[in-house]
């Protein structure tokens, strides 16, 4: 997937038509594939690699989320943990009262989430960025506390969900759920180069450079920024609807994770965040990082050079992956 | 829980001893948030290392609570500076501060707790003296000692900190960075020094508040997230810039915090901090003493 990502030319200027709907066929054409060849080999890949696979996609579903908002607008976000955890916490409440299809659930957790996005945006994104930024820090602790006084749900000693069944053409469930996050990022990384490529892309991308000169020359900010925080949170709360069933026992320091928090700022700034592309290699490039350093060495210190990668990225190439290789292009034209 | 008059007055004291510490966290963010415009997220970050710095100089030298203030402090400060140098040469030169500013300072209150813990593991620390564990009587309120003592230290520090900046030439700049930079250089006084100045002056406080913290309660390294609700509600709500709103911010909070955790369990008292602040920035964003 990365190979795909990093022959496609970068994008200062508008492409032509053509060019542009070329790389949204190829996003799509990817998807289908891996979801084919999932289907196909699944039964040659073992166990651990289908759970090392599923994390990297649920991270490559947040670190895009993140980006239409974060990248784009230039709006930090730092209580993706809270849109992931309302996501989650949607499908345990459904599967409680009524077990239903996984597909009407992940819908309700992403219209719930895109809704409170929306409602926190509406509230704090007249405010100037930071405060937005503090306002979602506060939103995801404000929503743990919620959760953990609720006791319909577990409270804070967290709550076992079962399986359903595994229909026919799938071997595992567990390949059933990665070839629906395949599909999910697949659908991820299509919004978010569609937004890029659109009018509300541009718009976003004039905010984060400067917001008072956009809005002088007419850019609609506030409505920019409330579908970015709508979209962005959707996908969030989408990406967390299949997380109970992956894990089969939640409970709110899973949910609201700083691993989360953390994992889906890092992803877009170490890839880049000014194009659809960087928080895909951000995601592979951490992501699988990650997965080696928990086999190889322990979980409290692989997130701990995440922490030093986010820094010395932030420090050293601060466009990122995306920078780094469009550096390389301009230096060789 | 039963009401009672004496719960209450019993959670107002509490709640007001318990503001003068959460001044002495807050009055860091005020002066690099409100002050400087630099949104040091991190700030809980350097108070927990100057609690588990506390906890180590005591363990390994066996160092008063105060001597490790007066050792630490100055440590906190010169980092500080240097850390400022750092973070204007990487992030406000480029003018990077709201995108990849804010994230660098996330990412540094992530590497010190997760340094933290893998220094000294995810248990919770404490520090003993004798003269902390006696308790004082106040009318038919009893106060201990270690309540006591971060409430006065706290008062000391806005109370000495508000002359420094009112009195002095260098902090008449901070509170003139605040205002305005290009004024500033036109009576030819360094912007830049100024907020390397300040911002030393906000990480030592950190580390005084977090020597503070492990004298109230034992300390566990995600005590951070809790905390910076805590800076930034008392911050936000006492108008950003402001010393007097600070203090009484602090106040407020401290006695809704003990009110809530008397009547509705401590469970609660996390969501007070961060509802206060939602709630702050979304009926009166400029504080109770803003501008």
């Amino acid at each position: 997937m990365s190979n795909q990502a990093a022959s496609v030319p970068p994008l200062r200027k508008p492409l032509p038509v053509s060019g542009r709907s070329r790389s949204g066929m190829a996003i799509i054409l990817i998807g289908v594939a891996l979801i084919v060849a999932t289907m196909l080999f699944g039964s040659h890949i073992g166990e651990y690699y289908y759970l090392a696979t599923y994390t990297i996609l649920q991270f490559i579903i947040l670190g895009t989320a993140w980006n239409i908002l974060g990248g784009y607008g230039g709006y930090v976000n730092f209580g993706t943990a809270g849109f992931f955890a309302i996501g989650c916490y949607t499908t345990i409440v459904l599967n409680k009262i009524f077990p239903m299809p996984l597909f009407f659930e992940m819908f309700v957790a992403a219209v719930t989430a895109g809704l409170i996005g929306l409602g926190t945006g509406y509230l704090t994104l007249r405010l100037r960025g930071v405060f937005f930024s503090i306002a979602t820090l506060a939103l995801a602790i404000v929503l743990q506390t919620l959760i953990v006084n609720w006791s319909f749900v577990g409270g804070a000693r967290g709550v076992y969900v079962i399986r359903p069944a595994v229909s026919g053409i799938f071997i595992s469930y567990v390949q059933f759920l990665v070839v629906l996050m395949v599909g999910l990022a697949t659908f991820a990384i299509f919004v978010a180069w569609a937004v890029e490529k659109s009018w509300i892309g541009i718009g976003l991308a004039a905010i984060r450079d400067d917001e008072a000169a956009a809005e002088t020359s007419g850019v609609p900010s506030l409505r920019l920024k409330l579908i970015a925080t709508t979209v962005s949170g959707a996908l969030m709360g989408m990406a967390g609807a299949p997380f109970p069933y992956y894990v089969t026992y939640v409970d709110p320091a899973t949910a609201f994770g700083l691993a989360i928090a953390v994992n889906s700022i890092a992803m877009p700034l170490v890839g880049g965040t000014a194009a659809w592309w960087g928080p895909v290699v951000g995601a592979i490039l951490l992501g699988s990082a990650q997965q080696i350093l928990t086999v190889t060495i322990s979980s409290a210190a692989n997130l701990f050079i995440v922490g030093i990668l986010l820094v010395g990225f932030l420090t050293l190439a601060p466009r990122g992956v995306v920078g780094i290789v469009r550096g390389w292009k301009r230096g060789r034209r | 829980m039963e009401f009672s008059w004496d719960l209450v007055i019993n959670a107002i004291v509490t709640g007001v001893i318990l503001g003068g510490f959460y001044a002495s966290v807050a009055i860091g963010v005020t002066i690099a948030f409100g002050m400087l415009d630099i949104v040091n997220i991190a700030h809980p970050a350097f108070m927990i290392a100057g609690a588990y710095l506390a906890f180590w100089g005591s363990e390994k030298c066996g160092f008063d609570p105060f001597v490790s203030m007066a050792v630490f402090a100055p440590c906190g400060y010169l980092f500080g500076r240097a850390f400022y140098r750092a973070y204007h040469f990487f992030f406000e030169r480029r003018g990077d501060e709201s995108l990849q500013g804010l994230a660098f300072f996330f990412g540094i209150l992530f590497i010190v707790e997760i340094g933290v813990v893998l220094i000294f593991g995810v248990d919770y620390r404490s520090i003993s003296e004798p003269y902390l564990e006696s308790t004082i009587g106040v009318g038919f309120v009893s106060v201990p000692w270690r309540m006591l003592v971060p409430f006065l230290v706290g008062l000391g520090m806005l109370g000495s900190i508000n002359l420094y900046l009112s009195r002095t030439f260098t902090g008449r700049t901070i509170l003139a960075v605040s205002q305005d930079v290009e004024a500033l250089r036109l009576v030819g006084a360094n912007p830049i020094h100024a907020k390397e100045v300040a911002f030393g002056i906000a990480v030592a406080t950190a580390i005084i508040a977090g020597v503070l913290l492990i004298i109230i309660q034992p300390v566990e390294p995600s005590i951070t997230r809790e905390y910076i609700g805590r800076a930034f509600a008392i911050c936000v709500l006492g108008g950003i810039a402001s010393i007097p709103g600070t203090l009484v911010a602090s106040l407020i909070l401290g006695v809704a915090e003990a009110l809530t955790t008397t009547f509705y369990g401590p469970s609660w008292s996390p969501a007070v901090s961060f509802g206060l602040l939602l709630l702050t920035l979304i009926f009166r964003p400029a504080g109770i003493f803003g501008r």
